[in-house]
C-alpha cells in the first residue's frame, strides 16, 4: 500500500518545573492509504502528543520538537511553511476527532452555524477559489448552497435524524453519542487523507460505543480515509484496526497487523498489557513497578526496569526495529516468539 | 449450598425520585432515578451492579449511604431499618458504611499531611487515645501497601498510585462492613487497574469487606463479583450469579449489554451488534417494560404491562418472553 505518513525519528521535549520531559523518544510510525492504525498505551506514554504533533498543534512554548520528520504525502511538515500546512494540510487533509464531545462545541451556537463556519475555511470546494477566505470576506453564495447540501448528506450519513432540523438545535439538545457523530460527520466533510481519532468512544457506554466504532469503520472503509485511532482500550483497538502499533513511556515497542499483534505478541511489554486485561477466569495480572518518570527516563529501552527479560544490553542501548514477519516490527532485545498466552 | 448467611445489605422496594422543576421553581414532574429496587447482599461477598450512564446505580448507592434520602420502600442493614434513622442515629451506622468515588485519591485535603488525614476519621468515630489511633493507622497503611515515612507527605508529594492507596486507607480506618465502590477503575489502563483490582481484593480478605461494585465496565465485574445485577432505567432488569448470566443472560437488554463488550481474539462486535437507539430519558419513562422502545422482542403486551423480576434459571429475570 501507498505510504501516506511516516514519522521518522520524532523527538519532542516539555518543559517542565524539573527540566525537560522527553515525552516522544525517536517516535516511527507508518500509516498506509486507507489503513486504520490503533495508537495504544497507558496514559502518559505520549500517544496524544504524537497526534498533536502530527497535526502541528503541540502547546507553543511548552513543547520543543528536537528532532525528526513528519512526511505527509512525501513532504514533511514541521519544515514546510506553516501559513501552507495551515492553510492546505491541517483541518483539510488531516482532520482530528476530539476525545470529548461534550466540550468540543461552543454552547452559544446551533450545531449547524458551527459546521457550517468551519465549511467556510475548510470545505473541499473552497480550493477552487481563486481568493482564499478572509475573517470577515464573504460566503460565495453559490458554494455555500453546495456546502450546505454536502453537511446535510453527512448528517445522513451519520444517521442524526431529521438533518435539515438538528442543524438548527444547540449542541445541549444532542445526547453524547450523537455529538460524536456530529464530530465524526465535521471530521469527514473536508474529505481528509487522514483521520486523527483521540480516544473518540472513551466517553460513552458500550452499547452507543459500539454503534459509533460500527458507523466510524463502515464510513472510512467507504470513503478510503486512514485513521490514526488512539485509546488506551485494547479491546476497541481489536475492534476497528487493520493495524496496531504499541507504546510506552514515549517509545514504540512494537508494531503489528491487527491478528498477530493480539495472536503473537513479541514484546514483553505488549505481553504484560495484554495479560492485564481481566479475562472470564476471573484471574488478575498487574505489571510490577510503575511508570517512569520522563524527566529522569530510563536508558536503553524505558520498559527494562519493569522487564522480566531485561539485561545489561537492554539498559544502555535502545533496540533498532527488527522485522519478525511482514509488517510485525518490534523493538526488543529479547523478543518472545510464542503465541499470546503462553507466558512472557 | 449450604444455608445462606443473613443478608447484611437488604433493599425493599427502595425508590429515590427527584423532582423536575419549571424555571419559575412549579413542579412539573418527577425524574425517577431508582423506582423499586430489592437486591440483597451477603457479607463477604461482592456484588456487581452494572447499567449504562444514567440508569441510576450511582443513585442506588448514594441512597444506601444516606446521602439522598429514599422516596420509599427499605434499607435494612444487619438486619435494621437504617433509611428513616434521625440523623444521630445514622451517625453510628456510617462508620459501617463506606463510600469510595471515582479516585478516592482526589479527596485528600492538600494542605494536611497523610497522617492527620489518616487520623482524621478515627478522632471523629472512635474514643481511642493518640497513641492506639497512631496504631491502628500504622497498621492500615501497611495494608495498602504504603510505607510508615510517607505519613509525613503532602499529597502532592505522592503519585497518582499511592494517592489512590491513601484515599482507599483512609476508608478503611474505621473498619467498615459494608463499602460501595462506585466506578473504582474508570478511565484508568488496564495495567493500573488490574493492580488496584488486586488492592480491593487483598483489602477484601484483610478487612472481611462487602462490596457494593458499581461498574459499566463488564468484563472488571465479571473478574470481581460473585453475583451480578443489571440496572435499566432506575430499575432491576437481571439479577443473579455472575457466571450464570454471562453465560446464559436472559433478559434482551442483558444480552445487549454483553454482545456490546469489544472482546479480543473475538469475533469483532461491531459486525453483528444489533441495538439501536439510546436509553430514552429517565424523566420520561416508557409504559410498560421499560426496555421496551430498544428490544427486538417487543410485542404489545411489553407497552401495557411492566414484567415482574421473576425466578429463571437461577436468576431472576423481569421480562415476559425470556
Amino acid at each position: 500500500m501507498a505510504e501516506l505518513l511516516a514519522v521518522r525519528g520524532l523527538r519532542v521535549d516539555f518543559a517542565t518545573d524539573r527540566g525537560p520531559a522527553q515525552v516522544l523518544d525517536a517516535i516511527n510510525l507508518d500509516i498506509a492509504a486507507g489503513e486504520v492504525v490503533g495508537l495504544v498505551g497507558e496514559s502518559g506514554c505520549g500517544k496524544t502528543t504524537l497526534a498533536r504533533a502530527i497535526l502541528g498543534i503541540l502547546p507553543e512554548g511548552a513543547a520543543r520538537i528536537r528532532g525528526g520528520e513528519v512526511r505527509f504525502r512525501g513532504t514533511d511538515l514541521l519544515t514546510q511553511d506553516p501559513a501552507i500546512v495551515n492553510e492546505r494540510v491541517r483541518g483539510r487533509a488531516i482532520t482530528f476527532i476530539p476525545q470529548d464531545p461534550f466540550s468540543s462545541f461552543s454552547p452559544l451556537f446551533p450545531v449547524g452555524t458551527q459546521i457550517m463556519d468551519l465549511m467556510k475555511w475548510k470545505s473541499p470546494r473552497a480550493r477552487e477559489q481563486a481568493r482564499p477566505a478572509a475573517l470577515f470576506g464573504r460566503y460565495p453564495r453559490g458554494r455555500h448552497r453546495a456546502d450546505h447540501e454536502a453537511v446535510l448528506e453527512a448528517l445522513r450519513a451519520v444517521q442524526i435524524p431529521e438533518p435539515a432540523r438538528a442543524m438548527r438545535r444547540l449542541p445541549h439538545e444532542f445526547s453524547g453519542g450523537q455529538r460524536q457523530r456530529l464530530m465524526i460527520a465535521m471530521a469527514l466533510l473536508p474529505q481528509p487523507d487522514l483521520i486523527i481519532a483521540d480516544e473518540p468512544t472513551t466517553a460513552l457506554d458500550v452499547t452507543i460505543q459500539a454503534q459509533i466504532l460500527r458507523l466510524l469503520r463502515a464510513l472510512v472503509k467507504e470513503r478510503g480515509v486512514s485513521v490514526l485511532f488512539t485509546t488506551h482500550d485494547l479491546g476497541t483497538a481489536h475492534e476497528l484496526c487493520d493495524r496496531v502499533v504499541v507504546m510506552y513511556a514515549g517509545q514504540e515497542m512494537e508494531a503489528a497487523p491487527t491478528d498477530a499483534f493480539f495472536g503473537r505478541p513479541a514484546h514483553p511489554y505488549t505481553r504484560r498489557l495484554l495479560e492485564s486485561v481481566p479475562g472470564p477466569d476471573g484471574l488478575i495480572r498487574d505489571i510490577p513497578g510503575e511508570v517512569p518518570s520522563l524527566v529522569t527516563p530510563p536508558g536503553g529501552c524505558r520498559f527494562h526496569p519493569r522487564c522480566d527479560h531485561a539485561t545489561a544490553e537492554c539498559r544502555v542501548e535502545r533496540p533498532a526495529p527488527r522485522e519478525l514477519a511482514e509488517g510485525h516490527r518490534v523493538r526488543c532485545h529479547h523478543p518472545v516468539d510464542a503465541p499470546a498466552g503462553a507466558g512472557a | 449450598m449450604s444455608a445462606p448467611a443473613a443478608p447484611l445489605l437488604e433493599l425493599v422496594d427502595l425508590a429515590r425520585h427527584f423532582t423536575v422543576r419549571s424555571p419559575f421553581g412549579r413542579r412539573v414532574g418527577w425524574l425517577r432515578a431508582v423506582d423499586g429496587v430489592s437486591l440483597q447482599v451477603r457479607p463477604g461477598e461482592t456484588l456487581g451492579l452494572v447499567g449504562e450512564s444514567g440508569c441510576g446505580k450511582s443513585t442506588l448507592g448514594k441512597t444506601v449511604m444516606g446521602i439522598y434520602p429514599p422516596t420509599a420502600g427499605e434499607i435494612r442493614f444487619a438486619g435494621r431499618e437504617i433509611g428513616r434513622l434521625p440523623r444521630r442515629a445514622r451517625r453510628t451506622v456510617a462508620r459501617d458504611l463506606q463510600y469510595v468515588y471515582q479516585d478516592p485519591g482526589a479527596s485528600l485535603d492538600p494542605r494536611w499531611k497523610i497522617g492527620p488525614l489518616l487520623h482524621e476519621p478515627l478522632r471523629i468515630h472512635t474514643a481511642l487515645t493518640r497513641a492506639e489511633r497512631d496504631r491502628e493507622v500504622r497498621a492500615i497503611l501497611a495494608a495498602v501497601g504504603l510505607p510508615d515515612a510517607h505519613l509525613d507527605l503532602y499529597p502532592h508529594e505522592l503519585s497518582g498510585g499511592q494517592q489512590r492507596r491513601v484515599g482507599l486507607a483512609r476508608i478503611l480506618t474505621l473498619r467498615p462492613r459494608l463499602v460501595i465502590l462506585d466506578e473504582p477503575t474508570s478511565g484508568l489502563d488496564v495495567s493500573v487497574q488490574a493492580s488496584v483490582l488486586k488492592l480491593f481484593r487483598s483489602l477484601q480478605e484483610t478487612f472481611a469487606l462487602t462490596y457494593v461494585f458499581i461498574s459499566h465496565d463488564l468484563s472488571v465485574v465479571r473478574a470481581m463479583c460473585a453475583g451480578i445485577a443489571v440496572m435499566y432505567l432506575g430499575k432491576i432488569v437481571e439479577c443473579g450469579p455472575t457466571a450464570r448470566v454471562f453465560e446464559a443472560p436472559r433478559h434482551p437488554y442483558t444480552q445487549s449489554l454483553l454482545a456490546a463488550v469489544p472482546r479480543i481474539g473475538g469475533r469483532r462486535v461491531t459486525w453483528d451488534f444489533a441495538l439501536e437507539g439510546e436509553p430514552p430519558n429517565p424523566r420520561d419513562i416508557p409504559s410498560g417494560c421499560r426496555f421496551r422502545t430498544r428490544c427486538p422482542l417487543a410485542q404489545a403486551r411489553c407497552a401495557a404491562e411492566e414484567p415482574p423480576l421473576r425466578p429463571l434459571d437461577g436468576r431472576t429475570v423481569a421480562c415476559h418472553f425470556a
